[in-house]
């Protein structure tokens, strides 16, 4: 009972996550023109950034809350965040790519919304980079936080204003946010769309966790070596 | 946080470009060859986006490697002593202010050179002048926390150059769209929305810098 207790949330979240790649695939859709079946992405790609962005912010958060206390535990939240950002932020491309070679006709175009997505990408790898050129933890920590507060809020300032003053965006929703416009998501469509964004909330939230627990453990191994080298 | 402070902050590093002029030349030196050099690979004849794409790769480059050695320039020792005299807060609006300064100074340097050698396509000089002010204020505000951060770790120009570029990219693109509007003729009013964004940017950037400036800063 007691793991039952404390992981239903998992539990809901595979539900919800094959019932999304099964009605995803298998429920009518309105039959467009040019987008027709690829508009079944739409569950996919759109989860993979409202996810990337979800955890992302939370990534700051816990990079806020390191400046704050300085516990070398938020600076592994953050970093294991960050890294699930990085996952959905790829996967995010990936699918986008597919689907914009089906639908314009080519895997890139140059739009404001694609290209933030690319700076995005770009920003957090030089994060994980700035990581790997600092070898003392504290050093590493604070800096990687500063760095990630600074670089999270010109990112976001770029992704959410850029795109609309743009005068041309050939990408979906350029008066509001690019995936929030239900006004234009087909009412059947929404008994897919909306459980398969809390599930993949909830997937980005359970990899953090994996993700962190993970380099704790490993933290732990290293210790416990070093110990037993101490010892001989 | 004590204005006569950032002032003398300000002009000691003023004192000190002055005393080694190498730092300063070079950075005049490599705007000049890189022109030279768009010159001999263009032989003179370009379209006017073209004119303007190098216009600001070059701005970009030069100011990255003017503001890159705004930490390192000075010892240890010395930023301890800094930090004995004044506020991290004061140390990071000095050095914003001074590279403003300094890159203002070399785009219009790096102008001039550009137009000696590549033509002056400029039917009107205001959007465009406007424009490229706010724009290298924007580099410098945005750069110098990055160069504070680099600074703290080795092989720190392509560092500099890893977490500088994705942050004055937006900047970047904005930038060449307002100035090709600019070289195309188009009067300020039109241009004004993207210059307040740009100038949103630049507050944003300075008072990003300055609330976590003071984490690098302390050891």
């Amino acid at each position: 009972m007691h793991a039952i207790k404390n992981n239903w949330w998992k539990i809901a979240g595979i539900a919800l996550v094959v019932y999304v790649i099964a009605g995803g695939l298998l429920f009518e859709v309105p039959d467009l023109p040019v987008l027709r079946e690829s508009i079944r992405n739409i569950y996919f790609h759109v989860g993979m950034w409202f996810g990337m962005i979800f955890i992302l912010f939370m990534s700051v958060v816990f990079s806020l809350r390191y400046l704050a206390r300085s516990r070398p535990e938020d600076d592994l939240r953050a970093l294991a965040a960050v890294k699930v950002g990085l996952l959905f932020g790829l996967l995010g491309l990936l699918t986008g790519m597919l689907w914009a070679r089906f639908t314009w006709g080519d895997y890139w175009v140059n739009d404001p919304k694609l290209n933030g997505a690319a700076v995005g990408m770009l920003i957090y790898l030089a994060y994980i980079v700035l990581r790997s050129s600092l070898e003392d933890p504290e050093k590493r920590a604070r800096l990687a936080a500063v760095y990630s507060v600074f670089a999270f809020v010109l990112f976001f300032v770029f992704i959410m204003i850029l795109p609309r003053t743009a005068s041309v965006s050939i990408h979906p929703g350029v008066d509001g946010n690019p995936a929030l416009a239900t006004g234009d998501l087909a009412p059947e469509m929404r008994w897919v769309f909306y459980p398969a964004m809390l599930g993949w909330f909830i997937m980005s939230w359970w990899l953090y966790r994996l993700f962190y627990r993970m380099s704790r453990i490993e933290i732990k191994i290293r210790e416990i070596r070093e110990n037993q080298n101490n010892q001989i | 946080m004590q204005r006569d402070r950032i002032l003398h902050l300000i002009r000691k590093d003023f004192r000190l470009e002055w005393r080694s002029k190498f730092a300063i030349g070079g950075v005049v030196l490599y705007l000049v060859s890189t022109v030279f050099i768009t010159y001999l690979a263009f032989d003179g004849r370009i379209a006017l986006q073209t004119w303007n794409a190098l216009f600001w790769l070059i701005i970009l480059f030069a100011s990255m490697h003017a503001i890159m050695k705004s930490f390192i320039q000075e010892s240890e020792n010395r930023q301890l002593y800094y930090y004995m005299l004044a506020s991290g807060k004061e140390v990071i609006v000095s050095k914003i202010l001074y590279n403003s300064l300094l890159m203002v100074v070399l785009s219009l340097t790096g102008l001039l050179l550009f137009i000696a050698f590549m033509g002056n396509p400029l039917q009107t000089l205001t959007v465009f002048l406007i424009n490229m002010l706010l724009g290298v204020v924007g580099f410098a505000v945005v750069l110098t926390l990055i160069s504070a951060i680099a600074s703290k770790a080795k092989n720190n120009f392509t560092l500099m150059a890893v977490l500088g570029f994705p942050l004055v990219l937006p900047l970047l693109l904005l930038l060449i769209r307002v100035s090709n509007a600019g070289l195309a003729g188009a009067p300020l009013a039109e241009a004004a929305t993207d210059m307040l964004i740009i100038l949103l940017l630049i507050f944003i950037a300075f008072t990003l810098s300055m609330v976590l400036f003071p984490y690098i800063w302390r050891e």
